[in-house]
């Protein structure tokens, strides 16, 4: 399975998230990613959190360095973040939480960053310092392919992932913008909102996704509002990847890093064996 | 000057501006630039917005002349123009009127807005009543609490006030939440943004709903004096009631501009909202422009004795025309607005918001550089009253019986 590439990729590097989104859709189910952010409860609780979670079933992880202005996270999010800051989370931090994560497990990590903390730390140097511990690439909520020169320069040159957001209300000539400059995978939002676990999954999701592949994306996750098995299995019929963040947060906040590695087991088993392999 | 600053569209205004949003919002803001292109080229939009500002908002608002005040202040010639006149007492129902009337062309049926002060929170209640919209207006918790009045104005024009408890609990935090309303609303939702920062198009479509301020100012001072200012004023927070005085005047060389922002306790200090003149370039807010932050590109909070002027950002066309040079923006404190109100208070009578006494303070200041034979325009962009436990307090004004009462 040869997938999607975006424009100017250097020939011959591999996404590893598209690699293992690519892997788990051959085996009948798709992938489960799960968004955690880095400094909570404390820095070394977050990296034992983002690890059991890892061991736990989960094939990719997002993890979110904190931001004071945070304005596509719901409460959940919000207050994790803030609590994050609180205790003095720097940027430098995050740095060492992927290289200690990646140094204990295998699946591919991607950060979720607000665009100015990258911006002041230096595209260049944030991308040189993330793809030195072994970091996938980054999702960026905040900025959008018209706006992102440097970052896609900084991507194409180091190989690393760039996951743009796509919405229901994203016109086609937007969506396959959005297909054509990520790689790794793009970021389908299920609805209109911000972040939190919500009962119902939006039906305006399987429509997104359905628009996306026609635009071209084989690489295709849903996030926002997932916190349920059964949510994750119903999206993985459709969709390539299913996101799951306010769920696991409010899990670790309440019952610490085995409750978060539960939740996750949970989780991955609505992931796997959806449909018949081809 | 060869080429005209006035014409100066967005996305960009050089370097700063920019639609730094999450995608769920890029539909929303390419329906309104759409809309605001065809409302600005239809003249029965031009002509209800004028009518309105003419029936409703009062405009043209007067110019004064204050030579008591001005003796203060080197001798120079010293004209206010009085936005603190207007309907709802501030520069903010300009812009409101003319977002709502956009609203009510794009047939949404709610309106959102954010404010620090409340005074763009009780324009956009005002406006909202007025073309029968549902209105929620964002506020930090801190806000609402040091402007309470402005709190009953809105819930007594049928808006509902929400007090925002995140973050820092002022105005950044109001926009965070607002924005967050709007990605989950965008089908039945307006955003009427208070200011010339955000992502585009509103800085340039509320500097347009603005300039109207510059543009009547400019003549008048013209019919007054026979030539025009020396020098134009105001203060900045976002910037838009700078935006809407300077414009009228950026093609005139000869017109020197200046922007006095938030000192707080002082530039030097931690505690200020100086953004430009301690700010570095990022983004904040939807846009690329400068802004109080950390190292690390956190947002850092701001303080003022005003609340409409605490605020960390400042909209992109303002950190252009910083970058060009061709307007100077300089810190003024707690001390020396609050001084500068007290002065206009008794010389003229006149009681202004404390926004626009920085104004009026960095005049003070700049008449005893620019000498006696100087007239110098200052946007005085909003009235006292929602100041008076504020300035009650600072002043020790309020007996303890009144306070007790």
């Amino acid at each position: 399975m040869s997938a999607r590439t975006g424009h100017g990729m250097a020939p011959g590097m591999t996404s590893m998230v598209e690699a293992t989104i690519a892997r788990r859709r051959s085996e009948g189910g798709g992938a489960l990613i799960g968004y955690l952010p880095v400094g909570f409860p404390t820095l070394s609780e977050s990296i034992d959190a983002a690890v059991a979670i890892a061991n736990s079933g989960v094939d990719i992880l997002e993890l979110g360095l904190p931001y004071t202005d945070p304005v596509m996270d719901g409460p959940v999010i919000q207050a994790a973040t803030q609590q994050a800051l609180a205790n003095g989370f720097r940027l430098r931090h995050g740095i060492e939480a992927v290289a200690a994560i990646t140094a204990q497990v295998n699946v591919p990590v991607l950060v979720m960053t607000y665009w100015n903390p990258i911006l002041q730390y230096g595209v260049d140097r944030f991308a040189d310092d993330l793809l030195a511990v072994g970091g996938a690439g980054l999702i960026t909520p905040d900025l959008i392919p018209d706006d992102s020169a440097a970052w896609v320069a900084a991507s194409t040159r180091t190989g690393l992932d760039r996951v743009f957001l796509a919405a229901p209300s994203s016109s086609d000539d937007r969506l396959r913008q959005a297909v054509d400059a990520s790689r790794g995978f793009v970021y389908a939002v299920s609805t209109m909102g911000i972040t939190g676990a919500r009962g119902d999954v939006d039906s305006a999701a399987r429509v997104l996704v359905d628009r996306l592949r026609a635009a071209g994306s084989t690489s295709a996750c849903v996030g926002l509002g997932i916190s349920t098995p059964e949510q994750v299995r119903e999206i993985l019929a459709y969709a390539d990847g299913a996101i799951v963040g306010s769920a696991l947060v409010k899990a670790l906040s309440d019952g610490g890093v085995s409750a978060v590695a539960a939740l996750a087991r949970d989780l991955a088993a609505g992931a796997r064996d959806i449909r018949p392999t081809s | 000057m060869s080429t005209s600053l006035r014409t100066e569209a967005g996305p960009y205004f050089g370097d700063f501006g920019g639609r730094f949003v999450p995608e769920s919002l890029i539909a929303a803001l390419d329906e309104l630039t759409n809309e605001y292109g065809l409302a600005r080229q239809d003249p029965a939009f031009a002509a209800e917005l004028m009518e309105l500002h003419r029936t409703y908002t009062g405009r043209p608002s007067l110019i004064t002349e204050v030579p008591r005040f001005a003796a203060h202040a080197g001798g120079a010639r010293i004209i206010l123009k009085r936005e603190d006149l207007n309907h709802t007492g501030s520069h903010k129902i300009n812009n409101v009127l003319g977002q709502a009337l956009l609203t009510k062309r794009i047939g949404k049926s709610r309106v959102i807005a954010e404010t620090g002060a409340g005074q763009h929170g009780v324009a956009a209640a005002t406006a909202a009543a007025l073309f029968g919209l549902d209105c929620v207006v964002y506020m930090g918790e801190v806000d609402t609490e040091r402007q309470a009045l402005n709190v009953a104005r809105m819930r007594l024009l049928g808006a509902e006030v929400v007090a925002v408890k995140t973050g820092s609990r002022t105005l950044k935090d109001a926009i965070n939440d607002a924005m967050r309303d709007w990605v989950t609303n965008v089908e039945t939702t307006n955003y009427i943004f208070g200011t010339v920062a955000g992502p585009h198009p509103f800085p340039a479509m509320v500097r347009d709903f603005q300039k109207i301020i510059g543009e009547e100012a400019r003549q008048q001072v013209l019919d007054l004096t026979g030539s025009l200012p020396d020098a134009v004023t105001a203060c900045v927070g976002g910037g838009s009631n700078a935006m809407g005085i300077f414009h009228a005047f950026l093609d005139d060389p000869d017109v020197a501009l200046f922007g006095y922002e938030a000192g707080g306790d002082g530039a030097e200090t931690l505690r200020h909202a100086a953004t430009i003149t301690k700010g570095r370039p990022g983004v904040l807010h939807g846009a690329r422009s400068l802004l109080l932050q950390d190292e690390d590109g956190q947002t850092v909070e701001s303080h003022s004795i005003s609340a409409g002027l605490d605020y960390p950002g400042v909209g992109p066309e303002h950190a252009w025309l910083a970058s060009i040079g061709r307007v100077t923006y300089l810190p003024v404190t707690d001390d020396e607005a609050m001084s500068a109100l007290r002065l206009l208070s008794r010389t003229e009578g006149i009681i202004p918001a404390i926004e626009s006494a920085h104004a009026l303070a960095g005049t003070l200041e700049l008449g005893k550089q620019l000498g006696p034979e100087a007239t110098i325009l200052v946007n005085l962009s909003g009235r006292g009253d929602k100041d008076m436990e504020t300035a009650g307090r600072y002043f020790d004004l309020l007996d303890s019986g009144a306070e007790q009462s």
